[in-house]
């Protein structure tokens, strides 16, 4: 899949903890987190709500907001520097330029009293050094290339007069516009359409292959994960549980909570027949987790030690790992 | 009509005015629903899908009668809804009710579980006293939630416990047909899981009819045995829900499909993509000709020039599709 040099780490996150402090205690949004990404690579990360994935991300930006949040430990390595102990001068340098964020909503994440390219023009002259004109230009050649028919006179248009799909675009267009080395984008077509997902992804996946970006897509959609990234990254309750590369996760998944996300899916080319397998139970609460590991109350190889201790992040394979002490052996094959 | 349709509807239009000055004079029409047809079997799911603003949750809402303004026959059991009187009409919604989508906007945050659940029961004087207490608590087991839970306020539940009290709500007065407006799309995979299984235990135990109207297809596809697409307003293709995915007909079915991301990436890599362009055209002022030819790869010109009509490929066949090309 990717082009360019393989095995340079962009990112590296080692032992992450960001916690929050609430009314109901000490909340564990994201605990113990560890995972890197390669140049070119595009890597998924999958979970369903308050898993921790967009905590991690916005972590790696330094955008937790305090009180009531805090990274209270681990390192960020971003292109050799640790990114925990850059100064908030450093993090204006870096944010939007060398890693810049895709966000959910672009009607609330855009500016509604801002022209489009005012928008995207700011990011362009503060990082670049372009002048107006020349941002301008430079925004129109943007907006081009992810899509946008008639950029020169939609540019100046505001916010409110674009679709969802097109507002989502110009976030986009607003992302690339540094050319960073890490793009993330959180859950970047959740509200959209499939046929505008597809177009959007598609953008993204394009950027990847000729600038040879990092990126990681966040996401609750296995379906994404399966088309467009190399490796996935499994999310439960603040935790990486399991990672592998995209073709060994979905045919051989190790760990439970993969098992059970993988098979609750409805899929298109599964009928009706064939019914769905439930994950009994509900996520659990951050603030109360469970002793041990946090899935055992849903899981159904928990054994004693699992209500005990979390179990270790072990390797099961070729850049295949899993945090779970039950034997591969006793699981059941899938129907 | 058949005896075994529960619910036909034919030649329905709903037109909303857009209206503009002083004297909100009206200039033009949301073509939300413009002209379609079809029917629903009883006991079947009808799945009815679409990209945002094709006029799906309309369908669904006109057939329960919940817009003035709409044009054509919706039969009911061979009653024919828009020509009952408000009285007769207000009785008849007992048989017919609807989920919502968004399970934290459809529940009054005012009241208790158990009065959202039982108020239905009072409305339509269904039962009181013991006997209601009785039923509200049968709902909650229905739904699989537990009958102390009906002190409790709705913020109180996680946005899975809230979809099933929109289902026990709906289920309260015992009706025969049920709109399910994306019931599931809000919500996590793993609890989408348990409420599609939910609703379909309940329609097997209680002999309901439902339409299902969703964007996913793949959610679709597992809950309906049958599937109508939606386009702009109009039906483009509709067949079982097993016939449209091994042999769909209408090139936006085909696109759409396409489009939907198959979560294994073995199985996904090897299918062919098309990328539709651009967005869906305004309602307002829909495409001369078939609607979708502005995005279609194939349109030729009687594609530009002539609307086609929903038409049965076989007799028999159940098989529908508006295109002049198939």
């Amino acid at each position: 899949m990717t082009t360019v040099a393989k095995d340079e780490k962009v990112l590296e996150v080692n032992g992450l903890k960001t916690y929050f402090y609430i009314g109901e205690g000490e909340l564990r949004a994201v605990d113990e987190l560890s995972y890197y990404v390669k140049k070119g690579e595009s890597v998924g990360v999958v979970g369903e709500s308050a898993c921790g994935k967009s905590v991690s991300a916005l972590s790696i930006l330094r955008l937790i907001p305090y009180p009531p949040g805090i990274i209270v430990g681990g390192e960020i390595i971003f292109q050799g520097q640790d990114l925990l102990k850059a100064t908030e001068e450093e993090m204006r340098g870096i944010r939007g330029n060398r890693i810049s964020m895709i966000f959910q909503e672009p009607t609330t994440s855009l500016n509604p009293v801002l022209t489009v390219s005012r928008q995207i023009s700011e990011a362009l002259e503060l990082h670049r050094g372009l002048d107006r004109i020349e941002a301008l230009q430079e925004t129109i050649r943007l907006l081009k290339l992810v899509g946008i028919p008639d950029a020169e006179k939609r540019a100046t248009d505001y916010p409110f007069q674009f679709s969802g799909g097109m507002q989502q675009r110009i976030m986009i267009a607003m992302g690339l516009s540094c050319s960073p080395a890490l793009l993330i984008a959180d859950e970047p077509t959740t509200s959209l359409d499939v046929t505008v997902q597809a177009q959007l992804l598609e953008i993204i996946d394009d950027m990847r292959r000729r600038l040879g970006t990092s990126v990681i897509i966040i996401t609750h959609n296995l379906g994404v994960v399966a088309r467009y990234v190399d490796r996935v990254n499994v999310m439960y309750a603040g935790r990486l549980v399991e990672t592998a590369p995209t073709e060994e996760l979905y045919g051989n998944p190790l760990h439970p909570y993969t098992q059970g996300l993988l098979a609750s899916v409805p899929r298109l080319d599964i009928s009706k027949k064939k019914s769905l397998r439930i994950i009994k139970g509900l996520p659990p609460n951050l603030a109360r987790l469970p002793g041990g590991c946090s899935f055992h109350p849903r899981c159904d190889y928990a054994m004693p030690i699992c209500r005990e201790k979390f179990p270790p992040f072990e390797k099961v394979g070729e850049n295949h790992y899993r945090a779970c002490f039950a034997e591969i052996s006793k699981f059941k094959k899938p129907q | 009509m058949s005896d075994n349709y529960l619910v036909e509807v034919k030649n329905m239009y709903m037109y909303f005015p857009v209206t503009a000055g002083v004297f909100q004079r009206k200039v033009a029409d949301v073509k939300a629903v413009d002209n379609i047809s079809f029917y629903i079997k009883k006991g079947e799911t009808l799945g009815l899908v679409g990209e945002s603003g094709c006029g799906k949750t309309t369908t669904g809402r006109c057939i329960l009668q919940l817009w003035d303004g709409m044009r054509g026959d919706v039969f009911f059991e061979g009653v024919n809804l828009p020509k009952l009187k408000k009285e007769q009409m207000r009785r008849m919604r007992r048989n017919m009710q609807l989920i919502f989508q968004d399970p934290f906007a459809s529940l009054d945050p005012r009241m208790t579980a158990g009065d959202i659940i039982g108020e239905p029961i009072k409305v339509h004087n269904l039962a009181k006293g013991k006997e209601y207490r009785e039923q509200v608590a049968e709902l909650f087991r229905m739904v699989e939630l537990e009958p102390y839970m009906a002190d409790r306020y709705p913020h109180e539940f996680s946005g899975g416990q809230r979809q099933r009290i929109g289902i026990a709500r709906a289920l309260a007065v015992r009706p025969k047909f049920v709109v399910c407006d994306e019931p599931v799309s809000a919500l996590d995979v793993s609890i989408q899981a348990q409420i599609i299984t939910l609703l379909e235990k309940l329609r097997e135990e209680l002999g309901l009819t439902y339409l299902f109207i969703a964007h996913d297809l793949s959610v679709v596809r597992n809950i309906s045995d049958r599937v109508a697409v939606m386009y702009l307003g109009k039906i483009m293709e509709i067949t079982t829900s097993d016939e449209l995915y091994a042999n769909p007909l209408h090139p936006y079915t085909i696109a759409l499909m396409s489009a939907v991301p198959i979560p294994d990436p073995k199985v996904d890599r090897a299918r062919k993509r098309i990328i539709l362009r651009g967005d869906v055209p305004s309602p307002v002022n829909p495409p001369v000709g078939c609607r979708f030819n502005p995005r279609c790869h194939m349109a030729t010109d009687i594609c530009r020039q002539k609307e086609p009509e929903l038409r049965e490929l076989k007799a028999g066949s159940e098989h529908w599709v508006a295109c002049h090309l198939v």
